[in-house]
Formats: structure tokens, C-alpha cells, sequence
């Protein structure tokens, strides 16, 4: 740990308001923008879904208003069958993107990564200000593809080739809204490279003294993970979409292949490979998966070792197991695949680290549960929203086992088998992550407390609702009712609607509880009662040593020196039952004694 | 004994007195033999509340950070590199030949290598003391201009390949051999302006005597890692192509 006042993390407070609130460079403000951006999108996305839902529940029902959205995508105000396309891969691309990736990672981890490593900020905070901007300016044209020309794209937020390359002719939006779509994602890209560049260099040059590798916290190490899968994979992405805009744009070929006929249409291109995209974005798919859901995991230990106020039974083994995911996921991207016509020992080859994945992964969850055996486990909306995490996190990864074998998977795929198991895995668990985070930080980052009752409703109807939408997803997929359908009237689709509709009424019921969330969150933050003191939960953790909201610099006068592992709970002959890693207080350890 | 076993929930008094039993049990018997194996345990077992003492071997955030993103700049022409060879699998390339100026621009970005490290040296030595002021003089300096002409007429005679290709009517669309030669090309002289923009901040810096080494050293880096890329991609290109 060097001497942090030659480096560049030193700043002065800004004095204008758009440096402190709008173009600021404090990692605590970017943190708080970030969350905010990932609100929005949360919302934006969740009311699509709404509208998705509606339709698949009642078909030809009129949504009031819905002709305002869209020119020609709700006649009447009932969604066209390419308009639900439009707002599915909407919804996938905003849910992925700006707020699964936004919130766990950039917005906790920008605002806590510093703090928790005893950093005054980020090494390079210009890159770190950039890289919110640049992310917020990703966002603007896929919102405007909604109002130009013929509507976002509807190529899913895949973007298959053929389709997401061959222009206007593919339908509505595949010409302009596949141009922004892959401008957003490319501009996003860029932003979460330059985070991705701040967290890793915190997190190996910036700790403070005494902080060695492994006294960094677990969330600590979870966006440390993160950031260098984010770096590799967007890398990966950019130059992805870069490719398709050009096909577009400059008449390439690199994903249009030759005399491609759509509509009696001969259409322009030669000998492009459509296998190419999915290569390039499952390449970078897969780790986003776990870009998604590996800060969850981070926090969730977080939360509940300072609520069961004990550790994990190994914090070594945790770390080594998310590092393990992280290592995996690139070995893996094929699973996406296996249908694709990519030569079927190429399926088995990635079939199997597929597999393998489920080893690490039932680590953690045997980790979490066996800590949890018989602590006395506080109560609240961060831990249930925690416990919800490994529930959903189980539920979810347990259908991975089927989907990762090409046999079962050839049956599978493209069902609603799929949708529950990824919405469950990755969507709903990492959502429950962010929840945590939410209600655990909320004190820290605003000086306020939110309402308890307000969470505890907020949490059980999430989860129940959760379940309710997604485990029947697996039954219909059983079932073969295909995803990315509009509307189900083939004879064996039918008898399924029902369940359709129950799905639906469940999607609304959720939607408001997280309706209640937003209420909390923001009547909390103005009215909320004041936070009793800077560590309301008795945690251990830098964060928690500092002020409330922390000062500019995150420490004030006096640099933090580091005294212990992060989680000194229940240390027997300890003053407290728990000790601070700026305490020097003695511990007597089992090594010593022996 | 002081022990760090966690108690389980003291729920009736014959399960408390249970546990005192376990723990002294444990206490005397089972933790100084195991150590440090149960991860559990080890969380509990700090360096005996004084200060581990790590050692300061961490560089500069610069020097962390340009390693860093060269790492993602790798990943953007491996993924290029990658999605060369898939394409080509798809449909064979069309062979062309590349523009002659290209090989004079590869011993530029080359010389111009030398010519940064060569000034990197000597201002290296001058921070390290080595040298004394008087030895040192403006020559560092005048390297750094060299380095920054070089650069410079490195994009000039990449601009001239293209607009010579353009003139023969070979553009972007024209085959995917084309296409895959604009779009490295160009990919590699965007990140070329990064690095000329980096040395034009070094110049500025060490003419305001602020310039830090890892800065420099940063910067260099930088710039060496597009030479090698470039060597990289013109044998890319002259084997696929």
C-alpha cells in the first residue's frame, strides 16, 4: 500500500453546482448517478414488461394510450405482433444493460469500492466521470429509437444475425433502431471499459494501509471480479457492434450473407456469417451473465455476515469460487449455441465447463447455507431480501443443469423453460442483490433510514410474486410453448393461455410492490428517519468507520489504517461483538495458541 | 482459553450448558491442533491486532492502469482477429495486395519507438539523479518532438494507403478482404491518436516540470504496445489478405 497524496486521487470539493451534482468527479456522486440511471431503466423496463404481459394474457385487449408510443405499432391501442417485438427486446436490452449491469456493479461498486478500501477516490476520477456520461449518453438513443422512424428494433437483445444486418427490409426498426441499438450498446460499452479500468486499479493500487488483498470485504472482491470480466467482455462487444453498424451503414458484409431472399427481395451482401455475431456476443453474453450477478453475490455475503454476526464459513473459499465463475464464463459462451449449427463436438466441448460451472456455484450457496445453519440471523429487508437472493439464485441455477447438456437442450431451447431460467438466475436474483444493497447502503449514502414495514411488504410480495411469474415459465416451456411468441393460437398453445394469464396477474401484483419500493426509496430519502448513527448495523467494514454521507474525500482529516479481516463477528473476549478493521483492539487467534 | 467458536442459539438452558461443554471441549482439543485450516476460524484470527505489516510493493495507479487498458485493447483486436478467421471460414478472402507505403509506415512507428525510448531514458535518469541538470539540457525534449513527428507522418502514410486504395476504387464495401483491412487500420490509428495525445500531454508536463515518471513511463508503454500491435496486424493482414 503506498503513500496515496502522490496520486491522483486527490481532489478538492467542488465549489458549482454542476460540478458537485452534474459533472462531477466524487466516485460517491458518479455511484449515485449510476443508481439513479438504473432506476429510470428499471421502470422503463418493468413497464414494458407490463405491456408484454397484458398482451400475451389478453390478446387483443386495448392498452389506452399505447397509439401515443408508437406511430404504427398499436393501431387502435392493440399491439401489433412486430410491436411486442420491439418492446421485448427493449425490455431485454434495457434490463441487461442499464440496470443488471449498472446498478450491482457501477452504482454500489462506484460509490462503495473506494470507500471500502480505504481509498480517498478512484485513480482516475475523469476516466470514472466519463464513463457515467458516456453511459448515460448510451441510453438517450435507444430511448429515441422508440420515437424515430419505424420503432426500436425487434431483433431481441441478442440481435441474431441475419436479421439485426440486412437493414429495413428485415421489418419494422431493423433499419434506424438496429443503428442506434448498436450505437447505445457500443457507447455503453466504452463506459463500462473505463469503470471497469477505475475499479481494477482501486482495487489493486489505491488500499489504504494494512488493507492487504484479503482483508478487502467480500463485496470488495465481487467487483473486483466483476470489473475484469467487464473488461474483457465489453472489449468484445464494441468491436461486435462496430462491425454491425457497418454492414449497415458503409454496405459491408461481415454478418449478410450472399443472395439472402426476404419478401421476394433479393437483398445486397456476400458470404457474411450469421455464426460470426453469435460468436462475438455470446463471447461476451455469458460473462455478462455473471457481470450481472457476481456484485449480487458480493453483497448478499456482505449483508448477511454483518446480520448473522458471524462470517462466512470460509471467506478464502468464496473469493476463489467467484474468481472460478469468472474464469468459467469464458469458457462456456458455445452453451448459447448448441441449436445454432456450430459442429456438435463443438457442443459437447462447451457443454461440459458448463457443467463444471456448477461446482463453484454450489460452493457459494453451500457456503451461505452452512453459515446460516443455526446463526441468529437479524431480521430485516437487506437479509431478506439476501435469503430471497439464494432462493432464487438456487431455483434458477437448478434448471441450468438441464439446459446444459445439448440433448435436453435441443428440446429446450427457445421455450419459456429458458426465460424462467435465466429471469430467475440472473434477473430476479441479481434484482434481489441490488434490493439488499439498497436497504443494507441506503443509511450510508443518504443519512436516512428506510421504513422497515414498508420493506418487509416490499420483499414478500417480490417474492412470492417472482415465483409466481417465473416457475410457471418452466412448466409451459415443458410444455413447448415457444418464446417470442406475440400470441399463442396453434391447438397445443391453447390450453396453455390460462396459465398466461395467471402470469400475467402475477407480473402486475409484483410490479406494484416494487411501486411500494420506489415510494420508500424516495419518501425515505427526503422525510426518512435519520440514520441513529454512521453504523446502524454494527458493521465492520470501512464503509462503516466513516462519516454519514461520507465527506468528500471518504475519510475526512485522518487516512484509515487497517487493523483485521474484514469480519471480526462474535470475537470472543472482544470488547464488542464485533470489531471494527480500524480497531486496534488485540484479538486472540487460534494460531497464536497454537 | 479464549477461543472464536461461534455459539449456536442459546434456545434452552440444557443446550447452553451443552455448548460450554463443545466449546471448552473444542477450546482444549481440537483448535490448536487444526490452526488456521477452517476458513471460519482463520476470519477470526487477525495478525494478533497489531498491524500486518504488508509490503509497499504496489506501483502507481498509472502504471496499473495502462497495463490495464492495454489488456482491453488486446481483447478489441483479438476479437477483430477472431472475427477475421470465423468470416473466412464462412466465405474464403479475396486476396489484394497491400498498399507498398504501409511497410515505409512500419519502420516509422518502429523508429519512432526508438526515438520515445531513447528520450524516456534519459529523463528517467535525470528523476533517478543519475544525470545533473546541465547534462540533460532540451535533448529529452527534442526526442519527445521526434517521436511526435514520427507519429504523425505515421497516420499521414497510413491516410495515404487509404486514399491510394480509394483512388484504385478499392473502398470499404468493395470486398470483406477490404473491409477487414480499412476497419483495422483504422481501429489501430484511432488508438495512434490516443498515443500522440498522450505524448503531446507529456511534452506540455515535462515543459512545466511536472511530469511524473509513471506518466511517462505510461505513456511510453502505450505508445510501444502500437508499434508491436501494428507489426501484429501488418502480418495479420499480409498472411490473411
Amino acid at each position: 500500500m503506498h503513500d496515496m497524496s502522490a496520486h491522483a486521487a486527490q481532489h478538492g470539493a467542488p465549489t458549482s453546482f454542476l460540478r458537485k451534482h452534474v459533472f462531477s468527479i466524487d466516485h460517491k456522486v458518479i455511484g449515485k448517478q449510476y443508481y439513479a440511471l438504473a432506476l429510470v431503466a428499471a421502470f422503463v423496463g418493468m413497464f414494458l414488461s407490463w405491456l408484454m404481459r397484458i398482451h400475451l394474457g389478453f390478446g387483443s385487449y386495448a392498452i389506452p394510450g399505447l397509439h401515443l408510443l408508437s406511430k404504427n405499432g398499436a393501431p387502435g391501442d392493440v399491439m401489433t405482433p412486430e410491436y411486442y417485438l420491439q418492446l421485448m427486446t427493449m425490455h431485454g436490452t434495457i434490463m441487461v444493460f442499464f440496470v443488471l449491469t449498472t446498478a450491482p456493479f457501477a452504482a454500489f461498486g462506484n460509490f462503495f469500492l473506494p470507500i471500502q478500501t480505504g481509498a480517498e477516490d478512484m485513480p482516475f476520477p475523469h476516466f470514472n466521470m466519463m464513463s457515467f456520461w458516456v453511459t448515460f449518453t448510451a441510453f438517450l438513443p435507444l430511448v429515441a429509437s422508440f420515437f424515430v422512424s419505424d420503432g426500436p428494433t425487434l431483433g431481441g437483445w441478442t440481435q441474431y444475425a441475419p436479421l439485426s444486418a440486412i437493414g429495413a427490409a428485415g421489418g419494422p426498426g431493423e433499419g434506424w433502431g438496429v443503428i442506434l441499438w448498436a450505437t447505445s450498446i457500443c457507447l455503453f460499452c466504452i463506459g463500462q471499459l473505463l469503470g471497469s479500468l477505475n475499479f481494477i486499479t482501486t482495487t489493486l493500487d489505491m488500499r489504504c494501509k494494512g488493507m492487504s488483498l484479503m482483508r478487502l470485504p467480500l463485496t470488495a472482491w465481487a467487483w473486483f471480479i466483476t470489473s475484469v470480466m467487464g473488461l474483457t467482455a465489453f472489449a468484445v462487444l464494441m468491436p461486435a457492434c462496430i462491425l454491425l453498424i457497418l454492414d449497415h451503414v458503409a454496405g459491408t458484409s461481415f454478418f449478410k450473407p450472399g443472395n439472402m431472399v426476404i419478401n421476394d427481395q433479393v437483398l445486397p451482401g456476400s458470404g457474411g456469417s450469421t455464426l460470426l455475431w453469435q460468436h462475438l456476443f455470446w463471447f461476451f453474453g455469458h460473462p455478462e451473465v455473471y457481470i450481472a450477478i457476481v456484485p449480487g453475490m458480493g453483497i448478499v455475503s456482505h449483508v448477511l455476515i454483518t446480520n448473522m454476526r458471524k462470517p462466512m464459513l470460509s471467506h478464502r473459499v468464496l473469493i476463489y469460487s467467484m474468481g472460478a465463475l469468472a474464469a468459467l464464463s469464458y469458457m462456456v459462451y458455445g452453451h448459447h449455441m448448441f441449436v445454432s449449427g456450430m459442429n456438435p463436438v463443438s457442443s459437447l466441448v462447451f457443454s461440459f465447463p458448463t457443467l463444471v460451472i456448477t461446482i463453484p456455484s454450489t460452493i457459494v450457496v453451500l457456503i451461505w447455507l452452512g453459515s446460516l445453519y443455526g446463526s441468529k440471523l437479524r431480521i430485516n429487508s437487506a437479509s431478506l431480501f439476501a435469503l430471497g437472493f439464494i432462493s432464487m439464485f438456487i431455483s434458477g441455477g437448478v434448471s441450468g443443469f438441464f439446459l446444459a447438456q445439448p440433448s435436453i437442450d435441443i428440446m429446450l431451447h427457445a421455450t419459456y423453460f429458458v426465460v424462467g431460467h435465466f429471469h430467475l438466475v440472473m434477473g430476479v436474483a441479481a434484482m434481489f442483490g441490488i434490493f439488499a444493497g439498497t436497504y443494507f447502503w441506503f443509511p450510508k449514502m443518504t443519512g436516512r433510514m428506510m421504513n422497515e414495514t414498508l420493506g418487509k411488504v416490499h420483499f414478500v410480495m417480490s417474492f412470492i410474486g417472482a415465483y409466481c411469474i417465473f416457475m410457471p415459465f418452466h412448466y409451459l416451456g415443458i410444455a413447448g410453448n415457444v418464446r417470442r411468441y406475440q400470441a399463442f393460437t396453434d391447438d397445443y398453445l391453447i390450453p396453455l393461455i390460462p396459465v398466461h394469464k395467471f402470469i400475467t396477474y402475477a407480473a402486475l401484483f409484483t410490479g406494484f410492490a416494487q411501486l411500494i419500493f420506489l415510494y420508500n426509496l424516495i419518501h425515505s430519502r427526503f422525510k426518512g428517519e435519520l440514520a441513529p448513527n454512521d453504523n446502524p448495523w454494527q458493521g465492520t467494514s470501512l464503509e462503516w468507520s466513516t462519516a454519514t454521507p461520507p465527506p468528500h474525500n471518504n475519510f475526512g482529516d485522518k487516512m484509515p489504517v487497517v487493523y483485521h479481516d474484514p469480519y471480526q463477528y462474535s470475537v470472543e473476549g472482544a470488547s464488542a461483538d464485533y470489531i471494527m478493521q480500524t480497531s486496534p483492539e488485540k484479538v486472540h487467534s487460534p494460531d497464536e495458541e497454537a | 482459553m479464549a477461543t472464536t467458536v461461534h455459539e449456536p442459539p442459546k434456545v434452552e438452558q440444557t443446550k447452553i450448558d451443552q455448548t460450554k461443554i463443545d466449546k471448552e471441549k473444542i477450546g482444549q482439543e481440537r483448535l490448536p491442533s487444526q490452526g488456521s485450516g477452517n476458513g471460519g476460524w482463520r476470519n477470526l484470527a487477525p495478525a494478533g491486532g497489531d498491524l500486518r505489516r504488508v509490503k509497499d510493493s504496489s506501483p502507481p495507479p498509472a502504471s496499473t492502469g495502462i497495463w490495464v487498458g492495454l489488456a482491453a485493447i488486446t481483447m478489441t483486436f483479438a476479437a477483430f482477429t477472431s472475427a477475421l478467421i470465423v468470416r473466412q471460414g464462412t466465405a474464403p478472402l479475396v486476396p489484394i495486395t497491400l498498399p507498398p507505403v504501409l511497410y515505409l509506415n512500419t519502420l516509422v512507428i518502429i523508429a519512432s519507438s526508438v526515438t520515445l525510448e531513447l528520450a524516456r531514458r534519459r529523463i528517467a535518469a535525470f528523476m533517478s539523479g543519475l544525470k545533473n541538470k546541465s547534462d540533460q539540457a532540451a535533448a529529452p525534449a527534442q526526442w519527445l518532438y521526434i517521436t511526435l513527428v514520427l507519429g504523425l507522418l505515421f497516420v499521414a502514410g497510413q491516410t495515404f494507403a487509404w486514399m491510394q486504395l480509394k483512388s484504385q476504387g478499392f473502398g470499404l464495401a468493395t470486398n470483406i478482404s477490404y473491409s477487414f483491412f480499412y476497419v483495422l487500420t483504422v481501429a489501430h490509428a484511432l488508438h495512434v491518436f490516443g498515443g500522440l495525445g498522450g505524448l503531446v500531454r507529456v511534452i506540455a508536463k515535462l515543459n512545466n516540470s511536472v511530469l511524473r515518471r509513471s506518466t511517462l513511463d505510461a505513456t511510453a508503454r502505450y505508445w510501444h504496445f502500437m508499434g508491436a500491435l501494428w507489426v501484429y496486424l501488418l502480418v495479420l493482414l499480409w498472411i490473411k489478405l
